[in-house]
């Protein structure tokens, strides 16, 4: 260390003089090791808590099959039937999906290819802002001005003052921000490069964005949407609100259904005595939410190792 | 114009120039009938004054080569000559830039239409993360050009680039599995596909070996009997090599403000060019003593 910066390149046979003194031993970093486990247990914490959280569901969950059959709990109809509650989660978030894919793809479309640097700049961070909109003011804003006001006046629709199709709509509105916001960050990534290759033969900018962008962001938009869902999935407040709490089986979206999150916080009230049967069903209809979440992922991941383009 | 100096000058150059031999063709001294021109091209990006006074023309059935260090100007040019400048924000245009005696830079043109007739190559391979097929059929697709059989224009234009052979059983593969060089003549491939009048090659080797580089060299002699080729180089040896002219460009700086506005120094044959330059920067420059 004591040799000077200018020796070794003046004299060309001071290069083999210096080997001898370079210390290549292993040395002790002590703060790289501190920092290496700091690191590996936050990485591990959250996997931790996963299994934590399914630990902790199975007990009240094997409590509640062995007082409750299968067969009550997989009925569509009965005290413990969850299949009502299954089929209002899937409609409910099906709409939502039906408007927030379009709608934020669209806009990510437009923000990425088309907005000008001054507009994007402006509506990107607006976007984004109305992820931050709290569930509670989007479940009133469905009560109070979406069934009354858009579907009973304006497109005149025979719906009930709770009903699935206004929590959908209104659940869709709310995870337009995270689809096209995710969706417009894998946009975005594509390189410029390939949209110049589509444009210079002659492709115009909506071939070059659809046949070639699109595609090429085709994992990244995958996520944006799978994300999207999860959280129309697990959404609990605008559901509640807007699509009521009785539990039924129905297929038309103009009626009044309770999803499987709106039962569960219906349910976890508190009038319900822990290890009492209601009780245990609040970990069952959990459970299987969970794993439906779970197998939609799985799903969605395969579809994408399937279709996406790698560059 | 003196020719006397061309052996000291470039030594390499004789060998070179026989290594085609069709290269050595009996053109006119200035293109006849030039299928494009630049007239006082200017190039503006926002404040900056990029290229000064830019006029060529470029040959039928030739290859122009535009030569000149870094910063130049050249991209640029090339750019204007499809106007993909058109995408680089801040970017303004002013001259003429004539196609077959039509100014592209007239508000009634459509530049999409400009760029079905004049291609691009760009310096990095950049396929599409499609099937070779696909990256083939693209353009015709788009285009909306009218192909009786795809799978034979394919094979046609990956036989026109000299590819065929090496990917006619994974055609249903992904171009990203391709090497470097066979990504490039890939997408000179793709570009042909669309059976333009004139191809644009920025630096279309820079990105490859010696023998890819080679191959793309040897496809371009061959392209010039179907396409009028216009080719940014860094490469003397290319330029020398493969085209039937030369521009030289350098950058000058501004009296007043410093900026390096780049502008066409000479034009003229490439044997001229390489063994008589009339300007002193050329001279330098191609020799090797530039700055
Ligand atoms: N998109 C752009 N925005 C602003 N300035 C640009 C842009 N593209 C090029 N320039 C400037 O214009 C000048 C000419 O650039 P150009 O890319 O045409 O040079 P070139 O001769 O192709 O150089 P090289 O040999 O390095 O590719 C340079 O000073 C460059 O900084
Ligand atoms: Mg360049």
């Amino acid at each position: 260390m004591s040799t000077s910066a200018t020796a070794g390149p003046t004299g060309p046979s001071s290069g083999t003089g210096l080997s001898a003194a370079v210390d290549l031993s292993p040395k002790s970093r002590p703060g790289e090791r501190v920092i290496t486990v700091v690191l590996q247990l936050s990485a591990y914490a959250s996997i931790a808590i996963t299994f934590g959280i399914i630990a902790a569901l199975i007990q009240p969950v094997t409590e509640f099959f062995s007082e409750v059959p299968f067969g009550d709990f997989f009925a569509f109809d009965g005290t413990y039937a969850v299949l009502p509650l299954v089929t209002a989660t899937l409609m409910v978030t099906l709409i939502a999906l039906l408007v927030a894919v379009p709608l934020g793809l669209g806009a990510a479309l437009y923000l990425s290819e088309y907005a000008s640097r001054r507009a994007r700049k402006i509506l990107k961070p607006t976007v984004e802002l109305l992820a931050g909109v709290p569930s509670v003011v989007y479940g009133f804003f469905a009560l109070t001005f979406v069934t009354p006001t858009l579907l009973q006046e304006i497109l005149a629709l025979d719906v009930g003052f709770t009903n699935a199709l206004a929590a959908g709509l209104v659940l869709g509105v709310m995870i337009i921000p995270t689809i096209a916001s995710l969706a417009e960050d894998a946009f975005s990534a594509v390189p410029q490069a390939m949209r110049q290759g589509s444009l210079a033969m002659g492709a115009n900018r909506m071939q070059t964005s659809l046949r070639v962008v699109f595609p090429a962001a085709l994992s990244g938009v995958a996520a944006a949407v799978v994300l999207g869902m999860s959280r129309a999935i697990g959404e609990t407040m605008i559901v509640t609100l807007a699509a009521g709490a009785l539990k039924q089986f129905s297929l038309d979206p103009r009626d009044g259904m309770q999803t499987m999150t709106g039962f569960m916080a219906t349910t976890a009230g508190g009038e319900n005595p822990v290890g009492s049967v209601a009780y245990n069903n609040l970990f069952a209809v959990g459970m299987l939410l969970f794993v439906i979440t779970l197998v939609l992922n799985l799903v969605s991941i395969s579809f994408v190792r399937r279709f996406r383009q790698v560059y | 114009m003196a020719s006397a100096t061309s052996a000291d000058t470039f030594p390499n150059m004789s060998s070179l120039g026989e290594a085609h031999v069709d290269n050595e063709r009996r053109l006119p001294a200035k293109p006849v009938n030039p299928v494009m021109e630049t007239r006082d091209l200017n190039v503006f990006y926002g404040d900056f004054h990029a290229v000064h006074d830019v006029n060529l023309s470029y040959g039928r059935h030739e290859i122009t080569a535009m030569i000149g260090p870094s910063g130049c100007g050249k991209s640029t040019v090339l750019r204007c000559l499809n106007r993909m400048n058109d995408l680089v924000p801040g970017a303004r245009v002013d001259g003429e830039v004539l196609y077959h005696g039509q100014d592209i830079y007239e508000k009634r043109v459509d530049p999409i239409a400009v760029r079905t007739q004049i291609g691009m190559v760009f310096q990095k391979p950049n396929p599409f993360p499609k099937s070779i097929y696909d990256n083939i059929a693209y353009g015709p697709r788009v285009t909306g050009m009218k192909v009786d059989n795809m799978d034979d224009l394919v094979e046609e234009a990956l036989n026109g680039a000299a590819l065929w052979d090496e990917v006619k059983d994974k055609l249903k593969q992904s171009a990203y599995g391709l090497s470097g060089g066979q990504q490039q003549r890939l997408c000179i491939a793709r570009t042909i596909a669309t059976k333009p009048d004139v191809i644009l090659m920025d630096e279309p080797c820079s990105a490859l070996d010696p023998i890819a580089t080679a191959r793309v060299e040897d496809l371009m002699l061959t392209l010039r009997n179907e396409y009028t080729i216009i080719v940014v180089t860094h490469n003397m040896q290319q330029a020398a090599r493969v085209s039937d002219r030369t521009a030289f460009f350098t950058a000058r700086p501004d009296e007043t403000t410093g900026n390096r506005t780049g502008l066409l120094v000479e034009y003229d044959l490439t044997s001229t060019i390489f063994s008589a330059p009339g300007d002193k920067r050329t001279e330098d420059y191609i020799s090797g003593r530039f700055g």
